[in-house]
């Protein structure tokens, strides 16, 4: 007998008739009486039939063709988002089913794996940041931006925000998001437009009594170096409180940790480390803070402790701050941690390593140095900001800058981010990123088209 | 279990010791029991207020995870925060060393509105 059942729903024809039956109803048919006529279907969806996987396949094939990767076009994007390498072992590892297929380690003793993957991620992470304590993850950088502020709220008692405007455009929106409910959205302290970086003494001048923490990325979105230990020592004058984001976690290799400069909670974007850029997700937000704050973090925690044998084991630790206990007044109730994504994180760190970090930071930061050399050195090109940056800049272009970007596209180079968007002040500028993806020769191929398009104009 | 004669009750478990002008807060010894051992306790600030009937701080052990209830309204004057550091202070002296916070209550005629030892007692029979 054909089926009149649903194609996704398991039940049979019988076990169907036998519920129809128990309710008191005759068909599915009766249950949807009581939608208006006038809002039901008269017959069937317009939909073409279903595809055999084979065809499915080749459709689905056509479509990503149409999709253009940073493997097509030499890609010199950045801003929150970086194309590394990613070592074939990584998505190997990951890939096991036990990683894979794995659910929130609730139950320990049959979660040893996962939870020890976890604490090994939160240890990595306090050492890049050089803070005591990190959570499980959280969904991206973004949202762990907003939730260090919530957590800085609860710790100080104080209402006010201060937020640099050098912090990633879309982070300070998401922290909006995340404000917009409780009244007080953040307050922004302006960048010096010559240098690229937040002043401290601007930022000074806004705190008041009731400051309950500011935010600073490091390296800004400009891809230059603030001035943290500056920033820090104001906020912990004014009983205040220093949020540290980082975008690029591959300047860890080379920069001191934000924990060493004083900062009070650390969070970031952990894609660089083992994710693919993926149009966006899923990412992974990592958040960090000092001992004496750990009970406000928000999220999982795995803590290392002994079984009944003495051995060493682990287990979700400090579970009371946390929805399914605490409810209403929780830590948070909107996160969870990006498991699969942190493992991955986890495991391309182990295999760089302390020296392979560092050797890849630098790489980074000489690629970046040399491009930025060349393209200042194009007539019609200058850098943009005087502060020193790690593998971002800022170059201003004129007033053809968005042409010159979609001259790069025709020779199939993604020459950059236009700043337009996010800073009106910023029309004639492109933010541009090198990594250890981008070869010599490619960077010397983007010059020579910039030469060429600014020798026309 | 003890219920000293001197101090007032609230329904949520708080004890309440009126001294001068300022009244002490702290658990009783039946909280502390059903709570079991205690590991961890989040005090308010000194200098801030608290309003009667209104959570002021957390006290969480090994099984459960509670607030502590403010008998009354007022500031805070003190805090005890040798518990913070040894929170397992709670299950040896309640009503001793574990006073949490002291209070300077903005209407003192709240406290007569709280519990005698008699009728809290009474009530913590019928809770269980």
């Amino acid at each position: 007998m054909k089926s009149r059942a649903f194609p996704y729903i398991p039940h049979t024809e019988e076990e169907i008739r036998r519920i129809l039956h128990v309710i008191g109803v005759s068909s599915v048919e009766e249950l949807l009486k009581v939608f208006p006529p006038d809002l039901r279907l008269k017959g069937p969806l317009k939909l073409p039939d279903g595809l055999s996987e084979q065809e499915l396949k080749e459709l689905l094939e056509d479509i990503s063709k149409k999709n253009s990767t940073t493997k097509d076009y030499s890609s010199f994007l950045g801003a929150g988002a970086y194309n590394h390498y990613i070592p074939s072992a990584v998505n190997h590892i990951i890939s096991r089913s036990e990683f894979y297929t794995s659910y929130t380690p609730y139950q320990p003793e049959i979660s040893q794996g996962t939870l020890q993957a976890i604490f090994e991620y939160q240890t990595l992470i306090c050492q890049l940041t050089g803070m005591d304590a990190a959570n499980a993850s959280l969904y991206d950088g973004a949202s762990a931006a907003a939730e260090a502020v919530l957590m800085a709220k609860r710790i100080t008692g104080k209402k006010r925000v201060l937020v640099s405007s050098s912090l990633h455009p879309e982070y300070r929106e998401t922290i909006n998001t995340y404000l917009s409910c409780c009244a007080g959205l953040p307050e922004e302290v302006l960048y010096c437009a010559e240098r690229g970086v937040t002043l401290p003494d601007a930022c000074e001048k806004a705190y008041t009594d009731d400051t309950a923490c500011m935010v600073v990325q490091h390296p800004n979105f400009f891809g230059c170096l603030e001035e943290v230990p500056a920033l820090s020592e104001i906020a912990h004058r004014k009983n205040s409180l220093l949020v540290v984001a980082v975008t690029e976690p591959v300047s860890f290799g080379m920069l001191k940790p934000p924990g060493e400069m004083g900062a009070d909670i650390v969070v970031g974007e952990g894609q660089s480390f083992g994710n693919p850029l993926n149009f966006g997700g899923p990412y992974l937000g990592f958040m960090a803070a000092g001992n004496k704050n750990l009970r406000q973090l928000p999220g999982r925690i795995v803590g290392q402790t002994v079984d009944k044998n003495g051995k060493r084991s682990f287990c979700l630790t400090l579970a009371t701050r946390e929805q399914h206990i605490r409810r209403e007044r929780a830590t948070s109730n909107i996160c969870t941690n990006e498991g699969l994504s942190a493992l991955a994180c986890a495991v391309h760190l182990s295999l760089l390593g302390k020296d392979g970090l560092e050797k890849l930071a630098q790489l980074n930061f000489s690629k970046a140095a040399y491009l930025e050399k060349k393209l200042t050195g194009v007539k019609g090109i200058k850098t943009a900001f005087t502060s020193p940056f790690f593998n971002e800049f800022v170059i201003e272009a004129g007033k053809d800058a968005e042409k010159f970007l979609k001259a790069l596209l025709k020779k199939e180079i993604i020459g950059g981010v236009a700043l337009k968007r996010f800073y009106p002040a910023l029309s004639r500028h492109i933010l541009v990123t090198a990594t250890e993806m981008n070869s010599k020769k490619d960077m010397d191929r983007y010059a020579e088209v910039a030469d060429s398009f600014f020798g026309r104009c | 279990m003890e219920f000293p004669k001197d101090l007032k009750y609230t329904k949520e478990h708080e004890w309440v010791r009126k001294e001068g002008d300022t009244v002490i807060v702290g658990i009783t010894d039946y909280a502390q029991d059903s709570l079991g051992d205690i590991v961890y306790i989040e005090l308010p600030q000194e200098g801030g207020s608290v309003t009667k009937d209104e959570p002021f701080g957390v006290v969480e052990s090994v099984k459960a995870v509670s607030d502590l209830y403010s008998p009354v309204t007022g500031t805070v004057v003190e805090v005890n925060d040798a518990i913070g550091d040894s929170p397992e202070v709670i299950n040896e002296d309640p009503y001793g060393d574990a006073w949490i916070i002291k209070v300077s209550p903005a209407s003192p005629e709240e406290l007569e509105e709280l519990l005698t030892a008699e009728e809290y007692q009474k009530y913590t029979e019928e809770e269980k």
